[in-house]
């Protein structure tokens, strides 16, 4: 039954309901993918034991008649998730063996829906990175490589391992965050679908802090429909997070296949870079056909501060995190190594615990907000926030449903091909991600083509605050119009 | 703006990261490049703008207060790298 690992979580809740098939049967079909999979390096833990066990359950609920709307669905969950009992790293040293006494609420949401974590997944350490090289467990395969190439890709990151399993048809969905693009990029560059909600739709508490004003969680997943039946599921109020809204969770699978005749779609000219690849301008100019041809309509917006979103962002980040990666001190979880007192101690631990990219990040965020920067760095870019804000609202004020944009500037690359000589390098990849979370938005990548050498390319679709279900309606529309895009297993 | 030598050396010790002597010419030419990346920002006009202190507007929630947890202190330490009993052992601090 090798072929339950191809459907969609549509289709597989339709067969499990129908009973053609048990969560039991699922869940080893995908255990066993996962296994043959090892070369991918998607899965940083497996936990087989577990997954059976919540597949049996799953399938005596389903029994019963009383499963919940994930019931019996096996997950990948990134190991940026807090997960009871099972070990939780961010993928960095410093967490080591660290075993959580107590379940994220997203996570404890898709288990209460009845979804099956079949293990924790790769992802950049503490989300920092965007091709999934920095992990301390080593970087993630594409399943996507260049026609007629045997050079493995990145997976884009930072939630690689999410994307790379998603797309390799190792788990039928799995959770991700996106600080400045690590759901969207990834998803992309792996021909899924990913969504970044509104800030404060989704709960963080129990999901490893990197930047708290920017973070939040999304489901990626094989397509449009998968993806509003993870969120629904995600989302919703926790008292345990200040930021979290409480406004009730539609029925996001219900904008799935909506209309979309008579929407305003906004086409940013700032998006249009210099040296774009030809490629990217076709995709999109397609994509926009494809709306028109939906009926919605096309309307040329300005947001003027784009450019000035990602220099913005590597100040508000880091200055973020440097104060989040505070408590990895070795004293109450986690790595420590010696010293002669304890500064020594913290600065052994922590230089010997985080990666190259991770103190890079500590480091400049320590600087702008030191006595004598924070006003020159640290409050210009909050500052440079409410404009890239602004410019958001300026246009959704005049009657525009949602942006369109390109996902990435380009398709996935190499392992070790970028950022090696100056980090500005490999922060490129964010340019149209970044600006969302900067403004707090909701983002959905949608795949939509591939380029000259074979590999996907996605599309992005910028919605109002709260307004996933246009993102869902709009991105049918392209998921349609574009078809779905399978790798061809080499791993 | 760029950072020297010494400099680097400061902000490792304030962010508590031990760097060795010959990690500082390549910490100082990353961060410098990053610094000369965001001083793009020093063109943007800034007058009478509010700096964002939250991208949702909302008010702060605040909790009851009363207690709702507790009794958890073998969860509390039971990670931790070095304990006594419910406490966390650090080297001296005081002498």
């Amino acid at each position: 039954m090798t072929n339950l690992t191809s459907l969609t979580l549509a289709e597989a809740r339709k067969g499990l309901a129908d009973k053609t098939f048990t969560s039991l049967e699922l869940t080893d079909a995908h255990l066993s993918a996962m296994e043959a999979a090892r070369a991918l390096n998607a899965f940083v833990l497996e936990t087989p034991d577990q997954a059976r066990a919540m597949a049996r359950e799953a399938d005596s609920q389903i029994a019963k008649g009383d499963a919940g709307p994930l019931a019996g669905i096996p997950l990948g969950i990134k190991d940026l998730f807090a997960t009871k009992g099972v070990r939780t790293t961010a993928c960095s040293k410093i967490l080591g063996n660290f075993v959580p006494t107590y379940e994220s609420t997203i996570t404890s949401q898709l288990w209460r829906d009845g979804a099956v974590m079949l293990g924790k997944l790769n992802n950049d350490e503490f989300a920092m990175g965007s091709s999934n090289e920095t992990s301390c467990f080593g970087p993630v395969g594409n399943p996507w490589r260049r026609e007629g190439s045997n050079t493995t890709l990145v997976p884009g990151g930072s939630s690689g391992g999410s994307a790379s399993a998603v797309a390799a048809l190792l788990c039928m969905g799995a959770t991700a965050t996106d600080t400045g693009g690590s759901i969207r990029q990834p998803a992309a560059f792996t021909a899924t679908v990913g969504i970044k909600p509104t800030y404060g739709r989704c709960s963080r508490w129990g999901i490893v802090a990197f930047a708290s004003s920017l973070d939040q969680a999304g489901p990626i997943a094989r397509s449009v429909r998968d993806c509003a039946m993870l969120l629904r599921s995600m989302a919703g109020h926790d008292p345990k997070d200040t930021t979290s809204v409480d406004i009730a969770v539609p029925d996001y699978e219900a904008a799935v296949g909506k209309s979309v005749k008579g929407m305003k779609i906004g086409i940013p000219k700032e998006y249009r870079l210099d040296g774009m690849p030809a490629e990217i301008e076709k995709l999109w100019e397609a994509g926009a056909a494809w709306l028109k041809a939906a009926g919605a309509e096309l309307v040329e917006v300005s947001l003027p501060h784009t450019k000035y979103a990602l220099p913005a962002y590597y100040i508000v980040a880091p200055a973020e995190a440097s104060s989040n990666l505070a408590r990895y001190d070795g004293v109450r979880y986690g790595l420590r190594e010696q010293g002669r007192n304890i500064i020594e101690m913290y600065e052994n631990t922590r230089a010997e615990g985080f990666g190259a990219e991770v103190k890079r990040r500590v480091m400049i965020g320590t600087y702008v907000l030191s006595a004598g920067y924070y006003d020159a760095y640290y409050l210009r870019a909050q500052k440079v926030r409410t404009l890239i804000k602004k410019d958001f609202e300026d246009c959704f004020a005049r009657g525009v449903d949602a942006i369109l944009t390109p996902a990435t500037p380009s398709a996935a690359f190499g392992i070790g091909e970028k950022g090696g000589a100056d980090p500005v390098e490999m922060y490129l990849n964010d340019i149209f991600t970044v600006t969302v979370n900067m403004a707090g938005l909701p983002g959905i990548a949608v795949p939509a083509g591939k380029d000259a050498q074979g590999l996907p390319l996605g599309l992005q679709l910028i919605g109002r605050p709260f307004d996933e279900e246009t993102l869902f309606s709009l991105g049918e529309v392209i998921e349609q119009a574009a078809g779905r895009f399978t790798p061809e297993r080499w791993w | 703006m760029s950072v020297d030598a010494a400099t680097v050396r400061r902000i490792a010790h304030l962010a508590r990261i031990a760097v060795s002597d010959d990690e500082v010419p390549h910490l100082q030419g990353e961060l410098n490049a990053m610094l000369a990346f965001v001083e793009q920002l020093s063109e943007v006009n800034v007058e009478g703008v509010d700096p964002m202190t939250s991208v949702t507007p909302m008010e702060m929630k605040k909790r009851q207060d009363v207690v709702n947890d507790g009794e958890i202190a073998d969860d509390i330490v039971a990670n931790a790298p070095a304990t006594e009993g419910h406490f966390f052992l650090v080297p001296k601090v005081v002498e």
